[in-house]
């Protein structure tokens, strides 16, 4: 790969080049080592306290809770996109008595962290009688975070557009409904799908906060079986297990994102607007396309972690 | 109001934390960022492999799972009893280095090319390129989302709440013990959270004013 910040390598540098890949070699490899080393001293790999990972039963409640993680990332996902899309419109209405309340919401909602909303459903409802499942703590405060940091994407998509989009469409006598139904939302949901899936992932990591208000999704499963003092707490190898399931999950999403903002790049009949910087390196991050497709000033208050 | 003048110990005490887990994450998250950052960009393709693998991996880590590996994880792996208040910080380090690094990263895409161009062709090297050249302007453009970085840390110290870290997270466990309304509590946290997360908006919009690349 070669970049603008430096040249071909030449045969100096090439060395160079090597000696340093062997020192972060080094650094990396004494560091995971000394992670592993520590864990084998302290009985982590010890056959006990694997052996709860032995029996069908602890893997069909894995899986189980595996479903539970996914079945609130899949509501709180459809949740968010739909009240994203409605937030959004409703930011972009021309009366103020629909465009300023809706401001107001979408602040408020991004600027709570979306586990003292989780805890204000699941502990402060039932105050004044209102007695809510986890699960559903755990979807509604997902979406109300999420969805506000979507109808800001969203948003940015339709601003991002070129004024004549609209100005056709109204040419060929459509209503500010058609417009924006038929040629603005289509357009900008397009140019903005890499961050909406990205956004996505935001949400399915985040059910693990669920965790902290007792909904029984993965990693709650994970603190149970790690908590058995029959098989010496096996913390360690149930956080390594749940991790990777997370991890697979999420790259799967990602990888998803890659593939998506891929095709859409190629398809011809999408308007790429100029914001897409096209001396970008290979990878685009969240953040570039948040900065390339926004104005400064109208940043979402999340670019992208969970926060 | 009662709920806050009649406990204004613990509320000073959770504000003082969530503050200490905001800042000393920050620190680590800023610095770390960097380092990662610039090697994603670095011409040594093993520095630019290992960067990737850990932001990859640890940005599709729930950062609840980070706590949770460091609270149990860690102790055991030093050996001795850590404060949960310092694991804490470690964790919320770690997982916002990943978001300061991609953002760092996408920041010095941001410049243009013939910058680049024009300071290699003067002879200088990676180091000075960068140090001269495109850090300072990349610098100016990351403001925005590296607030947003930071706000979003802001917000995810409450996490710490699940493992026993007193901070505006966990106020309400406190407090409950004390005979508080949980809703009051918990709407109380909220505001406080808005507030500060204006504060750091406003902060970014003076930063940004200051700042401003003129191109």
């Amino acid at each position: 790969m070669t970049s603008v910040l430096y040249d071909v390598p030449g045969p100096r540098a090439v060395l160079r080049n090597r000696v340093l890949g062997v020192a972060t070699v080094v650094v990396v490899a004494a560091l995971i080592a000394l992670v592993v080393w520590r864990l084998a001293v302290t009985g982590q790999f010890s056959a006990a306290k694997w052996s709860i990972f032995t029996y069908t039963n602890v893997w069909v409640q894995i899986g189980l809770s595996a479903v539970r993680t996914l079945a609130a990332f899949a509501a709180a996902g459809v949740g968010a996109i739909v009240l994203g899309f409605v937030l959004a419109i409703a930011r972009l209405s021309e009366h103020r008595w629909v465009r300023i309340p809706a401001t107001v919401i979408v602040e408020v909602l991004r600027a709570v962290p979306v586990l003292i909303f989780m805890m204000l459903l699941y502990y402060g409802l039932p105050v004044i009688g209102i007695r809510l499942d986890s699960y559903w703590a755990v979807v509604i405060a997902l979406v109300a975070y999420n969805g506000s940091v979507l109808a800001e994407v969203i948003r940015a998509g339709v601003v991002s557009l070129p004024g004549g989009q609209s100005e056709a469409g109204y040419a060929i006598g459509l209503r500010k409904s058609g417009v924006m139904r038929l040629i603005l939302l289509p357009q900008a949901l397009r140019a903005m799908m890499p961050v909406v899936i990205a956004q996505l992932v935001v949400t399915l990591k985040d059910t693990a906060l669920g965790f902290i208000i007792t909904y029984p999704e993965l990693l709650y499963y994970a603190k149970l079986i790690g908590s058995n003092a029959v098989y010496g707490s096996p913390l360690i190898p149930a956080a390594l297990v749940s991790g990777s399931i997370y991890i697979a999950l999420c790259l799967g999403l990602s990888y998803l994102a890659r593939v998506v903002e891929k095709r859409t790049s190629r398809a011809p009949g999408v308007a790429r607007t100029e914001p897409i910087d096209p001396r970008r390196h290979e990878e685009q991050t969240v953040t570039q396309v948040l900065s390339a497709q926004i104005d400064p000033l109208d940043v979402p208050g999340d670019g992208g972690p969970s926060r | 109001m009662g709920i806050i003048i009649d406990n204004l110990d613990l509320w000073g005490d959770a504000l003082w934390g969530t503050l200490v887990l905001f800042f000393a994450g920050a620190a680590i998250a800023l610095v770390l960022g960097l380092i990662v950052g610039a090697m994603r960009v670095s011409p040594v393709p093993i520095a630019r492999a290992v960067g990737t693998v850990y932001v990859n991996v640890v940005r599709n880590t729930p950062l609840t799972l980070l706590f949770f590996f460091f609270a149990f994880g860690v102790p055991l792996l030093v050996g001795t009893r850590v404060d949960f208040l310092a694991l804490g910080i470690w964790a919320l380090g770690l997982y916002t280095a990943t978001y300061v690094a991609e953002t760092i990263r996408s920041g010095i895409n941001t410049v243009p090319v013939g910058q680049a161009e024009a300071a290699r062709a003067l002879g200088l090297t990676f180091s000075q390129v960068m140090t001269l050249i495109v850090l300072p302007q990349a610098s100016r453009s990351v403001i925005p989302p590296m607030m947003s970085v930071l706000i979003a840390l802001l917000k995810n110290t409450t996490v710490a709440a699940g493992f026993s870290v007193l901070n505006l997270g966990s106020i309400r466990a406190y407090l409950s013990e004390r005979g508080e309304n949980a809703l009051g509590v918990l709407l109380w946290v909220m505001v406080i959270f808005i507030v500060l997360v204006l504060l750091l908006g406003w902060l970014q919009r003076w930063l940004e004013i200051r700042w401003k690349v003129t191109r």
